[in-house]
């Protein structure tokens, strides 16, 4: 299952795709994407920058091809993180903060 | 090259790796922290962060995003070499490699240099008033001065934090390319050119929500 050697052509391709969604991420924050009053310019730039890492987990560290063991433990790994942030800006969005530090 | 506590090459690598992923995810976990620290303070302080994004040089952002990438693909052909055994191209591609990590650390002390200039750095001197914007045209800021210095604080624990690890994996590069030259790694066995290669991906990562995060806040409207 680790020996599974992956073609330079699908490492070009992850590679031309990173390069293209760069330059995507790079034109779409020059638009206003903004409807209804909701902006949606930081969706957009984390939905691209979330692909972007995906490729790279998935063919550049090989993690497609690697065992369900790790996969998982990749998986919980996430979960942490979403646990991290959704559960500090719960607590910071429901409260008033502090005004400037310089005031 | 067998260690007797496994049964065969194939476990033995299947271990080191989901043990250099264990290590990976404190990592991610590390730079979670600072990036729920920067969603607290860019919800609450948006309009300064917005001013000191405009501020940074996006041009350099862009380019250090793609010569960061351009060094993942590199690195992966490295590994690629490794596995198939080919010493010479694996000794290139890892100086490859090297060169393209140094070009992005070098860019990031130009943007450094700028910000210091600028006395955008937090701290006594600070002074964010007016800005360049990606025309190169001179804006007046009228935001905050202790709520840029928030931005900046985590613009620089952020880029900084990212840039030294940039510096240990150079290390580690060197020390891969020294034992790769030395005729250490063949097709059974190259386990720390794959494993450095994952910490090398790993940092490439960070810098693909950094980039977004830092430059690109809103480059729509001017605060």
């Amino acid at each position: 299952m680790s020996e599974h050697i992956v073609s330079p052509k699908i490492y070009l391709a992850v590679f031309g795709t990173l390069i293209s969604m760069t330059l995507v991420t790079w034109f779409a924050s020059t638009v206003d994407l903004s409807t209804g009053g909701v902006n949606f310019n930081p969706v957009v730039a984390l939905a691209i920058a979330g692909f972007k890492a995906v490729m790279v987990i998935l063919f550049f560290m090989h993690v497609k091809y690697s065992t369900r063991l790790t996969k998982v433990v990749i998986a919980c790994g996430f979960v942490w993180l979403f646990i991290l942030l959704s559960l500090t800006m719960v607590d910071y969005l429901s409260r008033a903060l502090l005004t400037s530090p310089s005031q | 090259m067998l260690q007797h506590h496994f049964a065969d090459m194939e476990q033995q690598k299947d271990a080191s790796s989901l043990g250099m992923w264990v290590f990976l995810i404190t990592e991610i976990m590390f730079f979670g922290g600072m990036f729920a620290a920067y969603l607290v303070y860019r919800y609450n302080f948006y309009d300064a962060f917005v001013a000191g994004s405009t501020s940074l040089n996006v041009w350099i952002g862009g380019i250090n995003t793609c010569v960061l990438i351009v060094s993942s693909l590199t690195m992966a052909m490295a590994v690629h070499s490794a596995q198939l055994g080919r010493q010479r191209a694996l000794v290139i591609y890892l100086v490859l490699t090297l060169i393209f990590g140094f070009t992005f650390l070098g860019l990031k002390a130009v943007e450094y240099h700028a910000k210091y200039v600028e006395h955008h750095i937090p701290g006594q001197h600070f002074k964010f008033d007016k800005y360049e914007d990606m025309s190169g045209k001179e804006v007046e800021s009228h935001v905050d001065q202790g709520q840029s210095q928030i931005f900046f604080s985590l613009y620089f624990a952020l880029t900084g934090m990212h840039a030294m690890h940039m510096v240990v994996g150079a290390g580690l590069l060197t020390t891969l390319i020294l034992m790769s030259l030395a005729g250490k790694f063949n097709a059974s066995y190259y386990t720390p050119v794959e494993n450095i290669g994952l910490y090398w991906h790993f940092v490439d990562i960070v810098w693909i929500f950094l980039f977004p995060l830092l430059y690109l806040i809103n480059r729509v409207h001017h605060v």
